[in-house]
């Protein structure tokens, strides 16, 4: 772990109210979160303990009901909502349970989207979707649609779409919760391999041995952190 | 910028085709819509065009002295007790008066008109005199107008309208043959242009004949009812001029003095083209708010759709804003699919318009001009992007986590 890497995620007393009818659903009561880059960290918790809502606040789909957050420097309860759009195109990759592509575009169509959004002429766009989607080893898979693919193969192409715009960090909420174990361990893998080359992961998980592959984990508990571990050494992998 | 319409592009074919049925049956009101707003306005066009044909026959600098007034407010029972006006009236107008170019009295009397076994039935027959020539822009297909001797001395001759020499003689010359104008003989010496429209029905000069007045009192005795006296201006500007001058001259020839007002009316194409604009034009937009109604209809089809649309694709709009779709691409997305089904509505309403106006053609002259084109696209496109913009307007303003989690 080095310290010496910038931060890219700084949170204080960052809190998440919803109000359903008459009563307040406190989901965050003060979450205080440093993360630096290339980190590698894990979020736990029991169902209910606010780690989807932490999540959507670190990926800018949602905001804090009060509390500070900086994402790289800039303060995102400041922004509107063209530039918290261009936050979450540039900067980050979302991988989420149940996939979530676009069901009548094809592989390289899904990676594509978000380059469109980004401006990037068709040529270029092109060329960095079909990269995106060799690096998770989908190469040969570009123009199957959703459906034509099986449900490891469906994550690796949002993997692929979380990438393709080099963001500054990737946040998957419970990526293979949907998957066999033996083809999370694969998926896995390909965080792992990620994480090398020197992204910056959060992921979320119920699963021990999924979030044994982070250098951190923290566990979450009735909207607060509870706890925290970080390794320094290297769990042993196949 | 050009890369995201031409997703939202590809997107909303797909998603059209997607629902082919639901698109089509969208689409029709549509095409229903813009196929009777662009019949209803080329018909309109048809109508007026073919009005104002007509009344260019009539002739804007020309002033009708008549006994009746065409349009008034005036009791009909009080024009009534008016005194005819007569051949003689005519004659001492005419020598008195200066400014016009021409004038000509004009008696119409209704005959059947036979050429062999072939009849016109209940045409107009208008006599007149030479100068009655230069009170209208006629032409000529063949032919010339009666002479001066020819009116003077009342010989039987006649020109013919263009649609009655087709009647009666087809492709064949009538000029010199014997036509019977309500049993007595008389000899073609002209056939005239076409020159109006069908909508002045027997007014139409194609459809009336031209005899010398004198014949026409001689054979069928009108010279007891109250002709016209048709007066031509040098040109517009001095219309009004002309009309001061007739009517100080007809006070004169009737002998008024200065407090009685006139026992004669000078109507004029002006008039005609006040009640036209007053009767016609309300019926016209009658007729378009109606159809205008129907594109409404279609309107709210398509709005109806494509809120059901942002409802199903709920999950997908949450998930194009989360890899950073902004607002005003989502708006853009949809508005473009509704635009695209109205478009493709709106061509081909514009397609079974121009089929239809064929049809419509054969009753009123009728053509879909390049303006009527312009006009189904303009409301095709129009009545795409209003009908777009609430729904589209919702799915801008959906929350992503809320989207993200809608099954
Ligand atoms: N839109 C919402 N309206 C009201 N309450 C909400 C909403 N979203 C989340 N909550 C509540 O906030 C709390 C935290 O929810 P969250 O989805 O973050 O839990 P989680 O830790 O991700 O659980 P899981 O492991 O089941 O995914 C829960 O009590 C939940 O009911
Ligand atoms: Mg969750």
């Amino acid at each position: 772990m080095n310290d010496e890497n910038p931060i890219i995620i700084e949170m204080k007393d960052i809190t998440k109210t919803y109000i359903v009818g008459l009563e307040h659903v406190h989901a965050l009561r003060g979450i205080n979160l440093k993360v630096r880059k290339n980190e590698y960290i894990a979020i736990m918790g029991p169902s209910g303990s606010g780690k989807s809502t932490l999540m959507n606040i670190i990926g800018c789909l949602d905001t804090p009901t009060t509390g500070l957050y900086l994402f790289n420097g800039m303060s995102v309860s400041d922004m509107d909502d063209n530039q918290l759009a261009k936050i979450r195109n540039k900067e980050i990759g979302f991988v989420f349970q149940t996939f979530n592509l676009l069901p009548r575009s094809n592989a390289l169509h899904n990676v594509e989207l978000p380059l469109i959004y980004a401006n990037v002429y068709s040529q270029e766009r092109k060329e960095r979707a079909v990269r995106a989607l060799n690096s998770v080893g989908l190469g040969d898979r570009i123009h199957h649609k959703p459906n034509e693919l099986s449900g490891g193969q469906r994550q690796r192409v949002a993997i692929a779409r979380a990438l393709v715009n080099n963001p500054s960090i990737i946040l998957a909420d419970e990526p293979t919760g949907n998957l066999d174990s033996k083809t999370g361990e694969e998926i896995m893998q390909l965080f792992e391999e990620l994480h090398q080359k020197g992204n910056t992961i959060i992921l979320i998980t119920h699963e021990e041995y999924i979030a044994e592959h982070a250098k951190r984990i923290i566990r979450l508990r009735d909207g607060l952190i509870e706890s925290e571990e970080i390794f320094t050494t290297r769990k042993v992998m196949v | 910028m050009f890369s995201k319409l031409k997703e939202s592009f590809f997107i909303s074919i797909s998603a059209i085709l997607a629902n082919k049925m639901r698109s089509f049956l969208t689409t029709l009101g549509i095409i229903i819509g813009v196929c009777s707003v662009v019949l209803m306005s080329t018909a309109i066009k048809g109508v007026d065009n073919s009005f104002q044909q007509g009344i260019s026959s009539l002739g804007s600098d020309v002033l009708y002295i008549d006994k009746f007034a065409w349009f008034s407010s005036e009791e009909f029972w009080k024009m009534r007790n008016r005194p005819n006006i007569t051949y003689e009236d005519y004659e001492k107008f005419k020598s008195l008066v200066n400014l016009p170019l021409a004038v000509a009295p004009q008696a119409i009397s209704v005959r059947n008109i036979k050429f062999r076994e072939k009849t016109a039935e209940a045409i107009f027959v208008t006599g007149s005199t030479t100068e009655y020539l230069e009170t209208t822009n006629f032409s000529f297909k063949s032919g010339r107008f009666f002479s001066e001797i020819e009116s003077e001395s009342g010989r039987d001759v006649v020109v013919l309208g263009y649609d009655i020499a087709e009647t009666l003689f087809g492709n064949i010359d009538p000029i010199g043959s014997i036509v019977k104008i309500g049993g007595f003989n008389y000899q073609v010496v002209g056939v005239l242009n076409k020159q109006g429209s069908n909508l002045l029905g027997a007014f139409n000069p194609d459809r009336q004949v031209y005899v010398p007045i004198k014949s026409l009192f001689r054979h069928f005795g009108l010279s007891w009812r109250s002709i016209t006296i048709v007066v031509r201006a040098k040109n517009s500007q001095l219309l009004e001029e002309t009309k001061i001058e007739a009517e100080q001259v007809m006070r004169q020839v009737r002998r008024l003095k200065a407090y009685e007002s006139s026992d004669f009316s000078i109507n004029q194409q002006e008039g005609l083209i006040q009640i036209y604009k007053n009767t016609v034009g309300v019926i016209q937009i009658g007729g378009l708010f109606i159809t205008g109604l129907s594109l409404f209809v279609g309107a709210i089809g398509i709005m109806n759709i494509m809120f059901v649309s942002v409802k199903e694709r709920t999950r997908e709009i949450g998930i194009r804003k989360a890899i950073g779709a902004t607002k005003r691409i989502i708006m853009a997305q949809f508005l473009m699919e509704s635009s695209i089904i109205s478009m493709i509505g709106g061509l081909i309403g514009l397609f079974f318009a121009i089929v239809l106006s064929y049809v419509i053609d054969q009753f009123i002259p009728t053509s879909v001009q390049i303006s009527a084109v312009l006009i189904a696209i303009v409301i095709s496109l129009l009545t795409g992007i209003l009908s777009g913009l609430a729904p589209a307007y919702s799915a801008a303003k959906l929350d992503p986590v809320e989207s993200l989690r809608y099954e």
